[in-house]
C-alpha cells in the first residue's frame, strides 16, 4: 500500500492514458474525482479523439436507460393491485 | 413525468389511473432490486406485490420528507430483507465488488495504453441525442444479464433516478462501492451493446 502510494504521488503528473481515463469515467460524471486528477482528465479528453467518443457514448447510454420505458406488469398483477387500491380508497 | 406533489394528490384522492401509471413506471425496476435480496423469481414477485400494498397502505400517512420513489424504493427492501431472513436465504450486498474485469477489452489498447484504434461508437439518434431507438430496446436485457449487485445499482441510480446517497443508505454500501458497481454495470452494459453497432467504413 506505501510502495502504491510512492508510486502513485511519483506519477500524479504523468498524462493520463485512454486505458486509465475509461476507468475514470464514471467517478468523473459522479464529481468524485479530486482536482488534480479532474485536471488530467480533462486535458487528455482535449486531446483525444477516441476518449472524447468514448465519453459521449456512455453518456447517451446513461440518458437512455433514464428513457428505457420497463415491461408493464401482469394483467392478473395489475388487476390484483387495482382492486387492492379501490378497496382501500372505499373502504 | 408530472410533478410527485400533483401524482401524489391525485393518488390520495383515489384516482386508479394515477396508481396504475406509478405500477407501471416502478414495477419493474421494483422486481430486479428485490431479486438482490431473495433467490428466486416467485420470492421477488412477492415482495414485489406486498410492497405495493404497503404502498396503497400507507399513501395517507406518507409525509413527503422524501421524495415518492424514494419512500417506495424503501418499503421494498424493508419488505426484502424481512422476508430474506424469514427465509433464511439472505443473499448478502457482497462487499466488495468480484467483478474485476477492466471497463474496455485489454485488447482495443496498444502496450503505450493508448486506443489502438478508433473505439467502436455506438449508434446515437440525432433527434433525441439518445441511442439509436435498435440500441434501445436492448438496453434492459443487457441490464438483466448484470449481476444482482450490479442490476439493482444501475436500476435504482440510472433507471429510477435515485440519487447517489440515497441508493447507498437503501442497499447499505458505501459510497465507493457503490460508484465501483455502477461503473462497472454501465461499461458492462456498452459491451453488451457493441456487437448490435454497425459498422461503417
Amino acid at each position: 500500500m506505501r510502495r502504491f502510494r510512492i508510486w502513485r504521488r511519483r506519477h500524479a503528473h504523468d498524462p493520463l492514458v485512454c486505458r486509465a481515463f475509461v476507468e475514470l469515467v464514471t467517478d468523473y460524471l459522479e464529481g468524485a474525482l479530486p482536482q488534480e486528477e479532474r485536471v488530467r482528465f480533462e486535458a487528455h479528453l482535449a486531446e483525444c479523439d477516441g476518449c472524447t467518443g468514448y465519453l459521449e457514448d456512455m453518456r447517451r447510454l446513461i440518458g437512455s436507460l433514464q428513457e428505457a420505458p420497463e415491461p408493464p406488469p401482469d394483467p392478473a398483477t395489475r388487476e390484483a393491485l387495482l382492486r387492492a387500491f379501490r378497496e382501500l380508497r372505499d373502504a | 413525468m408530472e410533478d410527485e406533489s400533483a401524482l401524489l394528490e391525485r393518488l390520495r384522492s383515489g384516482d386508479e389511473s394515477a396508481f396504475e401509471a406509478l405500477v407501471a413506471l416502478h414495477d419493474g425496476a421494483l422486481h430486479r432490486v428485490a431479486r438482490t435480496f431473495v433467490r428466486t423469481d416467485a420470492a421477488a414477485d412477492d415482495v414485489v406485490q406486498e410492497t405495493w400494498l404497503g404502498v396503497v397502505r400507507g399513501l395517507q400517512a406518507f409525509e413527503g420528507r422524501s421524495s415518492l420513489r424514494t419512500w417506495i424504493f424503501k418499503i421494498l427492501v424493508n419488505t426484502a430483507r424481512t422476508r430474506a431472513t424469514r427465509d433464511a436465504r439472505s443473499l448478502p450486498f457482497s462487499a466488495l465488488e468480484s467483478d474485476t474485469r477492466p471497463a474496455v477489452e485489454p485488447a482495443a489498447f496498444g502496450v503505450d495504453g493508448r486506443w489502438s484504434s478508433a473505439p467502436a461508437r455506438l449508434d446515437a439518434d440525432p433527434e433525441s441525442g439518445l441511442l439509436s431507438r435498435e440500441l434501445r430496446e436492448h438496453l434492459l436485457d443487457a441490464v438483466e444479464r448484470l449481476s444482482p449487485d450490479q442490476q439493482a445499482v444501475i436500476t435504482l441510480r440510472d433507471l429510477v433516478g435515485l440519487p447517489a446517497p440515497e441508493v447507498c443508505e437503501l442497499l447499505d454500501v458505501s459510497d465507493a462501492n457503490q460508484r465501483v458497481l455502477l461503473h462497472r454495470a454501465r461499461a458492462r452494459v456498452r459491451i453488451a451493446l457493441l456487437p448490435l453497432v454497425e459498422v461503417t467504413e
